[in-house]
């Protein structure tokens, strides 16, 4: 993993530092860093440092020595190869690099950062099917054309779709734009939890259009459902 | 008879687990201090439960019948036989449970590929499914690893955090929702676990001849590691029980192999967007290695996304040559068709893509007339004798 941080330099030092105090505010951050012993066992045991040139040891001790521009580089490039599995949590200080990967994404996301768009490019449809019907791979994303690597089998999948999930003896698996037949009012409380909790706006700082078209099956279906998303009149 | 600690270490020593000594919290009675304290309810494990041992050695709790089943996305979505199979061997145990519409994703699939969330919305998510699993009166049994180490995560951010806490429970408010936690999070391969026995006992199948491989899924024992099950018995305690000791009980034998403790190549995003990890690092690290080292007729995991990427990454590693065509399946389908159950109708094997046929000859089922079975069901479902396949249509 490169620790070339030359390509930011002309990123202000005060919006790294900003971003930075922002990784260090959460108040999982006290959780996952404890220091480093260099031992490398997080390195060892990781998936992506295998494939990629990535280090989850250079992460937490460049977040551990307050490197502001190299964690500011790892931000965004290194930390989409991440495959969150957590191996790295057999760190004998007690570190999680994956749950501080977990953390510098989130604020890469909030913060609205281009490479964080970037990596989530292609990814929108995921993102409006768990957040729109509650569960995330549908039956219909099963098309070849997604999964073209996966083979002939998808197509037979595709083609028989609507028999092969009448199929299925639990009745609640008839389905084939959620993965499970999920309730109106469940889904209303489902949106509320992203509304309540900021994610919408997280949804608009990577993606504008994706936003529109989420709060377009959204907000019909919280006013019926009685949650007053505006209590004090604000739009 | 156990599973030899030799296989993974020629030490004669033997690790005494003492839940006195060992380093870690205990969070349950955290859980159940903070009921005391009037800040939440604790749904109870109900009786029956049968106790079990974690990795520090604590006891267990896990609940026989009466579960409130926690449905996984990618189960349900693209290898719906497994949620089927859990279901299936609930009903031949003659086990309650309930099937609810009422939930919905723990979106953690999502969080940990894309971040487009936090852990407000995470706890509060998890939050709402165990009110209403509450509501129901059935207990939470989680058939994802992942929504079971995601909740795991959230029970600790919530015990560490008044502010967290605050924060979801005026969403859970807004709702008119109880604020509730389980005694126990329970994964649906502990449930099978516990039942082994009762499985093995109803086994109408010989796997005597079966030789499976074990792919342990990390956010059953990696993330928030102590509450996994470990037997001194199963490598000496060295490595998760769970999945192993099923199908040691099952008859299956269970080969070995160096890579056991690397994840499958998943990575949450990459298996949506960046495919070429996924099936580099399934082929290469896992599927490979098992074949090299233990030529086995089967790997058997216990997560949703274990079973997609070991099963979807063969085919195009076949197109190289690669020494792929290992078949990839639960261990709940396993046991269900070790029970006699159908492998279309209720495991939904045709779901899957690396050829599980030669397996299925090998414990003696006969796929060709079970396949021509299920084709007529889908006859009867396209010219309307039927519109769905019913529990009784699977067992006819």
């Amino acid at each position: 993993m490169g620790c070339d941080t030359s390509r930011y330099a002309q990123v202000p030092r005060e919006e790294k530092q900003r971003l930075f105090d922002q990784v260090t505010a959460d108040e999982r951050f006290g959780h996952v860093l404890y220091g480093c012993y260099e031992c490398g066992i997080c390195v060892a045991t990781c998936p992506s440092a295998r494939f990629y040139d990535f280090s989850p040891r250079k992460i937490a001790q460049a977040t551990a020595r307050e490197d502001v521009d190299l964690v500011y580089k790892f931000m965004n490039e290194d930390v989409w190869d991440c495959s969150q599995c957590f191996s790295c949590d057999k760190c004998p200080r007690g570190n999680s690099p994956g749950g501080l990967i977990t953390i510098l994404r989130e604020v890469a996301v909030r913060n609205g950062l281009k490479t964080a768009k970037e990596a989530l490019e292609g990814y929108g449809r995921i993102i409006y099917k768990i957040m729109s019907t509650g569960t995330q791979v549908a039956p219909d994303m099963l098309q070849p054309s997604a999964f073209p690597d996966w083979g002939p089998h998808v197509k037979e999948i595709s083609e028989n779709l609507p028999w092969w999930r009448r199929a299925l003896p639990p009745e609640t698996l008839h389905t084939t734009e959620s993965s499970w037949d999920v309730s109106e009012k469940t889904l209303s409380e489902l949106y509320l939890i992203w509304h309540m909790t900021g994610v919408m706006d997280m949804i608009q700082e990577v993606d504008e259009g994706l936003h529109m078209i989420l709060m377009d099956v959204m907000e019909e279906k919280l006013e019926e459902a009685g949650f007053d998303l505006h209590p004090d009149g604000e739009d | 008879m156990p599973i030899n600690v030799h296989v993974v270490s020629r030490s004669s020593r033997k690790f005494e687990r003492d839940p006195e000594t060992v380093k870690g919290e205990e969070l349950r009675e955290q859980v159940l201090e903070l009921e005391a304290r009037g800040e939440w309810i604790v749904h109870k494990v109900p009786e029956p439960w049968i106790t079990v041992k974690n990795k520090y050695g604590r006891d267990k709790k896990i609940p026989a019948g009466h579960t409130w089943h926690h449905k996984s996305c990618g189960q349900c979505g693209h290898i719906p036989g497994y949620s089927t199979s859990i279901f299936w061997l609930h009903r031949k145990l003659g086990l309650d449970y309930h099937d609810p519409r009422d939930q919905t994703s723990c979106t953690a699939w999502n969080y940990y590929a894309s971040a487009t969330s936090n852990a407000a919305a995470q706890a509060a998510v998890a939050l709402r499914n165990f009110a209403s699993a509450y509501q129901s009166g059935y207990y939470p049994l989680i058939h994802c690893a992942t929504s079971y180490g995601h909740y795991k995560e959230v029970r600790a951010q919530l015990l560490h955090s008044r502010k967290l806490r605050d924060e979801v429970r005026r969403i859970l408010d807004a709702m008119k929702r109880p604020f509730v936690f389980p005694e126990e999070i329970v994964h649906y391969s502990e449930w099978v676990h516990a039942m082994r026995h009762r499985i093995a006992e109803r086994r109408v199948l010989d796997l005597s001849k079966i030789v499976a491989t074990v792919h342990p899924a990390c956010h059953y024992h990696k993330l928030v590691a102590e509450d996994a099950i470990y037997d001194p018995d199963v490598y000496g305690g060295q490595r998760t029980a769970t999945v192993s000791a099923t199908l040691q009980a099952l008859g299956v034998t269970v080969a070995d192999y160096s890579t056991w403790f690397d994840c499958c190549g998943f990575g949450f995003r990459h298996i949506l967007v960046q495919r070429d990890f996924t099936r580099s690092f399934a082929v290469q690290r896992k599927i490979e290695v098992m074949k090299e080292e233990a030529n086995p007729d089967v790997t058997v995991t216990h997560d949703t996304g274990c079973v997609t990427t070991l099963d979807q990454s063969q085919f195009a590693a076949r197109a190289h040559s690669r020494n792929v065509g290992l078949p990839v399946l639960s261990e709940a389908q396993l046991c269900a068709l070790a029970m006699g159950a159908h492998p279309y109708r209720v495991c939904q094997l045709h779901w899957h893509n690396t050829d599980n046929r030669a397996l299925l000859a090998k414990m003696g089922i006969d796929h060709e007339a079970r396949w021509r079975e299920f084709e007529a069901d889908v006859e009867r479902l396209k010219n309307g004798e039927i519109e769905y396949l019913s529990w009784e249509d699977a067992d006819a």
